[in-house]
């Protein structure tokens, strides 16, 4: 398979040069990075070079980054010196957390999306496909941490009845598994629902354009002559074919959904990547900051070449064509 | 196709104002974005904000709208309103600056591309679909972070982050142009690869950078109230973004003060829509391929 070589060398390239990217990035930080980390001018010379050398600062710049890379390789991701404990660790429980969220609304996201879609798209330009292209346009001109705040006001300080802020309750003692797992799940709604109310306008436009562009295709009018039935049309014919399209703008939907969890999760202190993020940047700690982008990168970059991967088995013709 | 590109490239910008007050979806994008251009150029000249007029005593803080504050006021007993209008007009300037930056990025790296082809094409296009799928708000936070909390690094953050989809368009649209009779015909009378593409290339490709900058306005505009939100504003200028990132930290939800993260949040709602729709209408407009639906 020459394509999916090629395809796997982009991805491993691409991982190449955001890790490096990001060893440059962090290590061009204006002011010394040491004097910033102690904050502090009353440290003797041997104490920076301790320094220096633990946060992996001294010798070239070249010897700095080829040790980077190997710590990388067997994965060392430094020391947080806001958290007092190891990036990887940290970052490894954030990880699951964010993947939660990010399926609970992704479900929500697609199943709904489709439908809405497909429903305003069979129907263009009928008052009901207006007032949904309205609604959506409205929802995607929303900020994502906007309609976080709205949620919070609304059901944790106006009428009340859902957790706001966090994964579990603090201090809740468990009799069974079931009631954690129940605990967990209504924290889950909020954010989820944030994150799918924006993510979801999205989704619809793309599907309705897709459907009404294959609408138009020749194979709809013989399968309109064939005499099928108008749901037949739209949803055997219609809504198979326009699912290619919305699968390209895959690329887009998951950059998109990133860059909303971070905010999702800074509103309702849901403890994933974003809000790990957003602490480091409060306390400007950079080798956490550093980790959370650069996994968070990798993480966009794996799905999009799944993505992509999937296209070709969905789609034999691109495969033939390529 | 010839026909539609001719009259596009050569009417002025009365003839598209015409087009759009008399599409729906683009009279209502006009509206409102004349409104926030009033309130963020107007409404500051006479209601200045001072961010040192903090209130006197603890009485004054985060107290609803009265009479001498119409939208109350904020965690240090600043009027909001006045903090409103002059939030209009940093989010709109950040956001034109950003997108100013984003179109000359995408549409030179665009035109270049789709002109030149072969091998400058294939490196820059490589570029281009890197940046394209790097998730760009973790980038922006991190580049933000590191360079330090100034509305011209807020600027140059978003600008050079925001231009790969411009880039990928231009140039499809430039190679098609660049397949067409009248490049070989100009070349044979002697205009050098510049020429073409100042007197036949650019004026082709206009109607789509316009219509695409309106649409990228309004990401940018987004953009920088998230940066804001999560605390990587400007502090000397407070842009709508600002206002909900000191709002939420300040704890104005859990007091039940809407006074105070409402209007931002509509004042962005308002002017990204009216860029949207604007930018919809327009490509409309230029493209009546697209305006199946009404």
């Amino acid at each position: 398979m020459p394509f999916l070589l090629r395809r796997f060398f982009t991805l491993l390239s691409s991982i190449f040069a955001i890790v490096t990217f990001n060893f440059f990035l962090f290590h061009i930080i204006p002011g010394d990075p040491i004097r910033l980390i102690a904050r502090t001018q009353r440290l003797n010379a041997e104490a920076i070079a301790k320094m220096r050398a633990s946060f992996g600062l001294d010798g070239s710049i070249l010897s700095q980054y080829f040790r980077y890379l190997s710590k990388l390789v067997h994965g060392d991701l430094g020391y947080s010196f806001s958290f007092k404990e190891n990036v990887s660790g940290l970052v490894g429980r954030a990880l699951g957390n964010t993947l939660l969220l990010l399926t609970a609304s992704t479900l929500i996201v697609v199943i709904l999306g489709i439908a809405i879609g497909v429903f305003a798209g069979s129907r263009q330009g009928k008052k009901s496909d207006t007032a949904t292209v309205i609604s959506s346009l409205i929802l995607w001109s929303m900020p994502t941490f906007w309609v976080g705040m709205l949620l919070v006001f609304t059901f944790g300080v106006w009428v009340g009845g859902l957790p706001i802020s966090g994964i579990s309750t603090a201090n809740a003692v468990y009799s069974n598994g079931f009631e954690y797992f129940m605990d967990i799940s209504r924290h889950l709604i909020l954010p989820t629902v944030t994150l799918a109310i924006v993510d979801i306008a999205f989704f619809i436009i793309i599907t309705r354009t897709a459907l009404i562009d294959v609408m138009s295709e020749d194979y709809m009018l013989t399968a309109r002559g064939k005499g099928l039935g108008r749901r037949a049309i739209v949803w055997r014919h219609g809504f198979r074919n326009a699912m290619l399209p919305v699968l390209t703008a895959s690329a887009l939907y998951i950059s998109a959904l990133v860059g909303g969890a971070i905010q999702v999760e800074v509103v309702f202190s849901w403890p994933g990547m974003g809000l790990l993020m957003y602490n480091s940047v409060l306390a400007r700690d950079y080798p956490v900051l550093e980790a959370s982008f650069l996994l968070t990168t990798v993480a966009v970059l794996v799905a999009n070449f799944a993505a992509d991967l999937l296209y070709r088995v969905l789609d034999p013709r691109v495969a033939v064509s390529k | 196709m010839m026909k539609r590109d001719r009259t596009s490239a050569n009417h002025g910008f009365w003839y598209f104002m015409g087009k759009l007050w008399a599409d729906r979806m683009g009279r209502w994008g006009l509206i409102a974005l004349a409104i926030t251009t009033f309130i963020a150029v107007i409404c500051p000249i006479f209601f200045p904000f001072d961010p040192s007029k903090v209130g006197a005593d603890a009485a004054s803080i985060l107290t609803g709208p009265s009479k001498t504050h119409l939208l109350g006021s904020d965690e240090l007993g600043r009027d909001v309103l006045r903090q409103f209008f002059t939030g209009a007009r940093i989010s709109l300037f950040v956001g034109i600056m950003a997108t100013v930056i984003s179109t000359i990025v995408g549409s030179g790296l665009g035109i270049f591309a789709g002109y030149y082809m072969g091998r400058l094409d294939g490196i820059l296009m490589r570029i281009t679909d890197f940046f394209l799928v790097v998730p760009a708000l973790p980038l922006m936070i991190a580049l933000g972070a590191i360079f330090g909390q100034n509305i011209t690094v807020i600027i140059m953050v978003i600008g050079f982050l925001s231009w790969p989809r411009t880039a990928r368009i231009v140039r499809s649209q430039t190679l098609s142009l660049r397949q067409r009779q009248f490049v070989p015909r100009a070349k044979s009378l002697g205009s050098s690869n510049l020429r073409i593409i100042r007197t036949h290339i650019v004026p082709h490709v206009m109607p789509l950078i316009v219509a695409n900058t309106i649409l990228v306005v309004a990401g940018c505009i987004l953009s920088e109230a998230t940066l804001s939100f999560i605390g990587l504003g400007d502090p000397d200028r407070i842009s709508w973004g600002t206002m909900l990132h000191f709002s939420f930290v300040s704890g104005a939800i859990g007091r039940g003060a809407w006074w105070y993260f409402l209007p931002p949040g509509f004042g962005i709602l308002f002017i990204v829509l009216g860029f949207t729709l604007v930018g919809h209408s327009f490509e409309k407009i230029t493209n009546p391929r697209l305006g199946g639906s009404e």
